[in-house]
């Protein structure tokens, strides 16, 4: 991220014009195509930019749980409306370790995992890397490429980042003998970013094995593990598949960090849901480690907001609700998959040139399409298909309707000279 | 297939000391578990109705309803929030008239309640004033100000505000605090209903921090947390927003609807900031996005979506200035009521500071062994810095708690 010069020779403090310096700061990567989608006009315009969920009418959607569950919520007088502890809903984070961690494990038990309910994802990694800094400083390791606000809020926290090449362009597949090597030259104690599943943009995951080698490299460097968490159930449409880095991580005895969300899972986008888990040795340093995140998220918002958290918790802590939920979005993860089956179809049925094997093959929200910046710029500006610059497109905004078009573009793009 | 475990013994924590929080949490977990038939919670952080219970309003029941008959999707809403939501509460923070002129000039960001507010005004600032410019908060103040200022990177320096022998505002020993303050300082001061004190400053005192301001260059950033709920009137509570802005000084300003709505659970909050005109407000607004994206990428629209009903439905904001007087009244009453309980009860101290400040808080000046002796022997809870939070009275407790206050302090005081 560009650091902006405060231009300080021409900073007059007796004028009264104090923020005349200020330049303009770059849209946001991701924010910033969705505004643009909003104000295209065309018929054809297609959302593949901001990684939100829409049905087969390219509408938003609301699980019909989450509805029955707010509408409950809403009408119940005896629920308190009051600010909720700084650390969250207790009912809410116990639910969260189970999800992430197993309904038994045993960590739960023995007091070792510290949970503290925050602002969506951004909110669990601003939260967890602001208490990195204070506590356990070093180098943050992040994937290459990796979702672009990991670098802010990586940055704001004041803390070093590199890279290390989690992406293989040539076989479009995870590099792991190349990010192995990269962490085993990493300072001890460093920190390593790791996308639990669904990996934001590529959708390319480790396999078991790999992620063996990387605890191994975790291991012999004393690396931190810090899982980012967001797409639990849309990799493999198996909630508890989908987590297996992390619960596997957990049984090797790491102790690390791990940020969740609730966004796209339970499509509580607007109401910030997240929760950030830190694994300790024992219950006393749990207890004075809970002391120290309850310091970092009193600076931010004293205490998180109420309404998502208390959906969530009736989903978590309910065998029927959580069945439910299990159910729809089991639907929701099968359409995007479907989608995936159906674009490699168009573009092998318009014979468009090149491989597209890893748009079935990468998993979650996005694809990786290996389409350069300037095709990225003509699918957008002729064709009003818009997607980020990485050539990450949501799979999650393609239709059966509009999914031919898309490909018809895509070839248009690629034969362009 | 690789088999081992990381070593269980080695702590990758064991150098993290107890934190150590601010004096509100552990009170009111003490008052909980307390089974005491008359125990009283004066350290309660949200408004309280005469019986002692949470007041939900009905302006705000009903504008939930009507948000739900809308059946909104639960997208992710701009960085900066609901733009229906900012308008409306800069229309109310700053005043019809003001807006109306000036709306397109104010940069405004949807953030989480006065702490959002706070820590992204101060994060804003930090990258763009001067290095070096320090933040002058009143002493005392909340907590969490000068921890924030210095999570975002700015020194912070105290000046005098409070006078704890007369309970009153120190205001000769603020402005000599504010005048050897170096020019384009950040000041932060409370609109109204100052926490912890409940001392506010009187016009003519605004007037000449005002002076100073445009002697000093001073960027002044208000925390107004409780408008209307201090005195029951908008206006009034907003006086010091209406004189700087008037006077064409450019202000912070954070706002809070916890309070003044019962929204606590929901952190609905805006942070708005005065520019020369419309393009430099889109460059400001551009650039607060880019560091709330990394805080909390969105803000939560549940409660904004909420106010912004209230305070755009005529009826509703009708009904919500009738529900914020009752609310203000009932605290002043107490106020009046405790000092005149202690003045029967034949108490040697003059409590009549309590009444001319206003708000939640007060300062009472009781020190920690009267404290220790109220939570133990009358269990009554009260905060750390002898700070009571005067929505914790009502008409049952009051003749209990001025007893029991004059019990601790007869033979002393602090």
């Amino acid at each position: 991220m560009q650091k902006l010069q405060l231009l300080q020779n021409q900073f007059n403090p007796t004028s009264d014009d104090i923020f005349f310096h200020i330049v303009q700061a770059p849209p946001d990567p991701i924010f910033g195509i969705a505004n643009a989608y909003k104000a295209d006009t065309s018929s054809t315009k297609i959302d593949l930019g901001v990684g939100a969920y829409r049905t087969d009418e390219e509408k938003p959607y609301v699980f019909e749980i989450i509805k029955k569950l707010e509408k409950e919520i809403v009408n119940d007088p005896t629920l308190n409306k009051e600010y909720l502890p700084i650390e969250g809903l207790a009912d809410f984070n116990k639910g969260c370790q189970k999800l992430m961690f197993g309904q038994n494990s045993p960590l739960i038990a023995s007091g070792q995992i510290v949970t503290a309910q925050c602002l969506g994802g951004t909110g669990a990694l601003r939260v967890g890397f602001e208490f990195v800094k204070r506590h356990i400083p070093g180098d943050v390791y992040v994937s290459k490429p990796t979702w672009s606000n990991h670098n802010q809020v990586i940055e704001r926290a004041g803390l070093n980042q590199f890279e290390y090449p989690y992406f293989e362009p040539k076989t479009k597949g995870f590099n792991c003998a190349g990010t192995i090597e990269c962490l085993s030259q990493a300072r001890m104690g460093s920190i390593v970013l790791l996308h639990v599943c669904a990996h934001n943009p590529t959708g390319v995951d480790p396999t078991e094995a790999e992620w063996l080698q990387i605890a191994d490299v975790c291991k012999k460097r004393r690396l931190v593990p810090f899982f980012d968490c967001a797409y639990q159930g849309f990799a493999s449409g198996c909630i508890e598949k989908d987590v297996f880095a992390v619960r596997k991580f957990a049984e090797l005895g790491f102790q690390m960090i791990v940020a969740q969300s609730f966004s796209k899972n339970m499509g509580l986008y607007n109401e910030r849901v997240g929760a950030i888990h830190i694994v300790t040795s024992n219950k006393d340093i749990s207890a004075r480690v809970l002391s120290n995140l309850k310091i970092v998220i009193r600076t931010i918002c004293s205490n998180p907001p109420a309404i998502g958290a208390r959906i969530a918790a009736k989903i978590l802590t309910d065998e029927k609700n959580f069945n439910a939920w299990v159910e729809e979005l089991k639907t929701v993860t099968g359409r995007i998959i479907k989608m995936r089956t159906l674009l490699k179809q168009e573009l092998d049925n318009l014979k468009v040139p090149g491989n597209w094997d890893h748009i079935t093959r990468q998993t979650g929200f996005f694809t990786f399409t290996g389409l350069t910046p300037e095709q990225c710029d003509l699918l957008t500006k002729q064709y009003h298909v818009y997607l980020l610059r990485s050539g990450r497109m949501s799979m999650a905004g393609i239709t059966s309707k509009n999914v031919r078009y898309l490909a018809e573009s895509i070839k248009a793009v690629v034969q362009n000279k | 297939m690789l088999c081992f475990k990381v070593m269980r013994n080695f702590s990758l924590w064991s150098s993290v000391p107890l934190g150590q929080l601010d004096s509100m949490s552990g009170v009111v977990a003490q008052y909980e578990a307390d089974d005491f038939p008359q125990k009283v919670n004066l350290g309660v952080n949200t408004y309280r109705d005469n019986n002692g219970n949470p007041v939900v309003l009905e302006s705000v029941t009903k504008a939930l309803q009507m948000v739900r008959e809308k059946k909104l999707d639960n997208e992710y809403p701009p960085i900066e929030g609901l733009q229906s939501f900012i308008e409306a509460a800069i229309k109310v923070g700053y005043g019809e008239s003001y807006y109306a002129k000036n709306n397109k000039n104010i940069a405004g960001c949807q953030v989480l309640s006065g702490t959002g507010a706070v820590r992204l005004g101060f994060e804003f600032l930090n990258k763009f004033v001067p290095s070096g410019t320090k933040v002058f908060v009143p002493n005392p103040t909340k907590n969490i100000h000068p921890i924030i200022a210095k999570m975002a990177g700015l020194q912070s320096q105290e000046y005098r505000y409070f006078d704890p022998i007369t309970k009153q505002v120190d205001f000769s020993g603020l402005s000599e605090d504010l005048y050897s303050a170096p020019n384009g300082s950040i000041v932060l001061l409370h609109a109204c209903s100052h926490n912890p004190t409940g001392c506010d400053l009187e016009l003519y005192q605004w007037k000449q921090i005002l002076d100073l301001t445009k002697q000093k260059q001073i960027l002044p950033f208000f925390d107004m947390t409780y408008q209307g709920f201090t005195s029951g009137d908008l206006e009034k509570d907003a006086q010091a927003i209406r004189l700087f802005t008037e006077a064409g000084v450019p202000i912070i300003l954070g706002q809070s609807f916890d309070k003044n709505m019962g929204l606590s659970g929901q952190r609905t909050g805006c942070l708005s900031l005065v520019c020369s005109n419309e393009k430099e407000k889109l460059i400001v607004v551009s650039q607060l996005n880019l560091i709330a994206r990394s805080l909390w990428s969105c803000p939560p629209v549940h409660g904004a979506r909420i106010v912004e009903t209230v305070l755009n439905n005529p009826e509703l904001f009708k009904l919500w200035l009738c529900e914020l007087r009752v609310m203000a009244q009932r605290m002043k009453k107490m106020r009046v009521s405790f000092t005149k309980a202690l003045k029967d009860i034949g108490s040697p101290h003059d409590w009549s500071y309590i009444s001319k400040q206003f708000g939640m808080y007060s300062l009472t000046g009781i020190g920690p062994a009267q404290i220790k002796e109220l939570i133990e022997k009358y269990h009554i809870y009260l905060l750390n810095n002898g700070g009571i939070s005067i929505a914790g009275l009502n008409e049952s407790n009051i003749k209990y708690v001025a007893q029991a206050f004059h019990e601790v302090t007869k033979h002393n005081f602090i």
